[in-house]
């Protein structure tokens, strides 16, 4: 692509190509620089504030448990992506190892719950755990992951596929029963793809607002998005317009994922690409 | 945490009892390739890797489903007296004018985000195809706005886009532009969601760098010999060849957009908020979300939530019609 180019077609694509980047990681930067100015100032789209206010995290932590939240996310998240990388991969590795009937057909079943809109069992599984008595906890923001989700059963279950079959084969004559294939085989060969569900269910949950907007009521027990909402509608909507608060909370709230991203981010840009391959 | 999900009955060897191999015995000594015994164990012992999600199903979406369906004809309110009411609730979908407007909010949002997500993700990863080494670096900063959750991402764009101080309109401004009052102007709201989806639309781009990367370059070695221009290799050797990720992301973001709610009910909702407030930037689920959890109508969220799952589902197999008949599957796949 790159043969014999016109050096003015070179440069019109260079600053095409570092206008997008801009336009995609400003507003994070933006967003550290709001987060750091006085009241007055947040709107002056200045990069380096004039007068840096550290107190504005201070001042989130007037506006909620901030830390709470946070910790109540890290709960709640490791909980949801663990839960769900375990049960989805024991459910992959069914699909992926054991041949019988209607094997298909049940794998299709799984798929075309990844088509089913959410909408449509809230408010009967609400019900549910309402009747369990688990309304206003944070069990039911992750508690359905002990049951596999679809999109990850699939996604692993490509992976189980890969692993050559007469590895299993050979485990089997040594007398390694059918959870051991799963344990000491399947798992420690697809770790790169556990990692990706876990990250990706770990992300899905941080960010997860519609939940905890049902199921929680005791600001003591917010995760962060929903907390951040709290704080945004305090701070936004009642005419008090301490934005440059919001964006302390906002950019709190991105922080962690970002860290999290920092450190997985191979794992999550290799998934995306290989999860969209089968189509 | 993990010995919530390890223990579970032993999976493995469901031992074969005496009585199970008898019976089977037989079947096996015909089957020389191994039926009988050995398949039943296997399925017996598929079976137990796979309940956890058939009971998940059977629990939390076949179940519910029904409960749903059944609601959806009922005055269910969490409290008090349940009633049926027949098909009332789905006659209230038609007579409803926020149901309509909120279908029609929905539609534009879906209509404007999906296409133009396509294109500019596409644009994009083609952008970032053409660095070489370097397209690790713009990957990762083009999809680090996916890791930042919904509600951060549109209260971050309250503010980008206010249309007196806000960065958008600044810019704008550059060129001359006179921006609009994105968050205000009942005629900007869609478009201003749409602006926030297309921030954190990364994944789509990552998908589609990978599937431009898997195009053998013999392909366009060979147009480019028989004089084919850029143009004409982009339509008769790129796209189809990376139509087949195309297809998947216009599929399931338009799925995704059509259940779009986090960043509309963090911009434009909240508890302080009159019902009726806003209602350009109703998008369903916000209708939806607020007749359940709000104003406890449950029969009828019940009823919405079927005819979006009718709607879904139609627009889906359209485009999988479509689709099979535009997309070219490499021999491999299917």
């Amino acid at each position: 692509m790159t043969t014999r180019v016109h050096p003015l077609l070179r440069a019109a694509y260079v600053v095409l190509l570092l206008a997008a980047t801009a336009c995609f990681v400003y507003p994070l930067v933006w967003l550290v620089s709001a987060s750091l100015k006085p009241k007055s100032e947040v709107f002056d789209n200045r990069l380096v504030p004039r007068h840096v206010q550290w107190s504005n995290f201070v001042q989130v932590w007037d506006a909620g448990p901030v830390l709470r939240w946070l910790s109540n996310s890290v709960v709640v998240g490791v909980m949801a992506a663990t839960t769900v990388t375990l049960s989805s991969a024991l459910v992959a590795f069914g699909f992926a190892y054991f041949r019988f009937r209607g094997r298909g057909l049940l794998f299709g079943l799984v798929l075309s719950t990844m088509m089913l809109p959410g909408a449509v069992t809230m408010i009967p599984v609400y019900l549910i755990w309402n009747k369990l008595g688990f309304v206003d906890t944070q069990v039911p923001l992750w508690g359905q992951n002990l049951f596999g989700t679809a999109f990850y059963i699939f996604l692993l279950r490509q992976f189980f596929l890969g692993v050559p079959r007469e590895l299993f084969e050979a485990a089997r004559v040594d007398g390694c029963s059918y959870f051991g294939l799963f344990r000491r085989i399947a798992l420690p060969l697809c770790r790169p793809a556990l990692v990706i569900v876990f990250v990706f269910e770990l992300k899905a949950s941080w960010s997860d607002l519609m939940r905890p907007l049902i199921y929680l009521q005791t600001p003591d027990y917010f995760t962060m998005p929903r907390g951040l909402k709290q704080i945004v509608d305090a701070y936004a909507l009642s005419g008090e317009y301490h934005w440059e608060i919001a964006m302390a909370a906002t950019l709190i709230a991105t922080v962690p994922m970002i860290v999290v991203f920092a450190f997985a981010q191979r794992y999550i840009l290799d998934g995306l690409a290989t999860s969209a391959r089968q189509g | 945490m993990a010995e919530l999900v390890t223990p579970r009955p032993p999976l493995e060897e469901p031992a074969p009892g005496p009585s199970a191999s008898s019976r089977k015995g037989p079947a096996r000594a015909r089957s020389p390739r191994g039926r009988g015994t050995v398949q039943g164990r296997e399925t017996r012992a598929a079976l137990a890797f796979i309940s956890p999600w058939i009971l998940g199903f059977l629990v939390f979406t076949a179940g519910p489903m029904l409960v749903s369906l059944v609601l959806s004809f009922t005055d269910y309110s969490l409290v008090g007296q349940t009633h049926s009411v027949g098909v009332d609730n789905y006659r209230q979908l038609w007579e409803d004018p926020r149901v309509r407007q909120s279908l029609a909010n929905t539609f534009v949002y879906a209509a404007l985000f999906v296409p133009i997500g396509t294109v500019v993700a596409l644009g994009l990863a083609m952008l970032l195809a053409g660095v070489g080494r370097a397209s690790g670096f713009f990957r990762t900063a083009f999809y680090l706005p996916e890791m930042t959750p919904a509600v951060a991402a549109a209260a971050l764009f309250l503010l980008l886009l206010n249309g007196q101080t806000g960065l958008v309109n600044t810019v704008l401004g550059w060129f001359g532009i006179d921006g609009p009052n994105w968050t205000t102007d009942p005629a900007w709201l869609k478009p201003s969601l749409a602006v926030v989806s297309l921030w954190s639309m990364g994944g789509t781009i990552v998908i589609y760098l990978a599937a431009l990367k898997n195009v053998p370059r013999q392909l366009h070695e060979a147009a480019m010999l028989d004089g084919a221009g850029p143009i004409r290799r982009f339509f008769n050797v790129t796209l189809p060849m990376i139509s087949g990720a195309v297809f998947f992301t216009v599929i399931t973001n338009t799925i995704a957009a059509l259940q779009m709610f986090d960043q509309a009910y963090t911009m434009f909702y909240g508890p302080q908020q009159k019902a009726t407030a806003s209602d350009a930037s109703l998008v369903y689920m916000v209708y939806l979300f607020q007749n359940a959890f709000q104003f406890f109508k449950m029969g009828f969220a019940s009823a919405m939530a079927w005819l979006l799952f009718v709607i879904i589902m139609l627009i889906t197999v359209v485009q999988l019609r479509v689709g099979n008949r535009v997309v070219y599957y490499e021999g491999d796949t299917r």
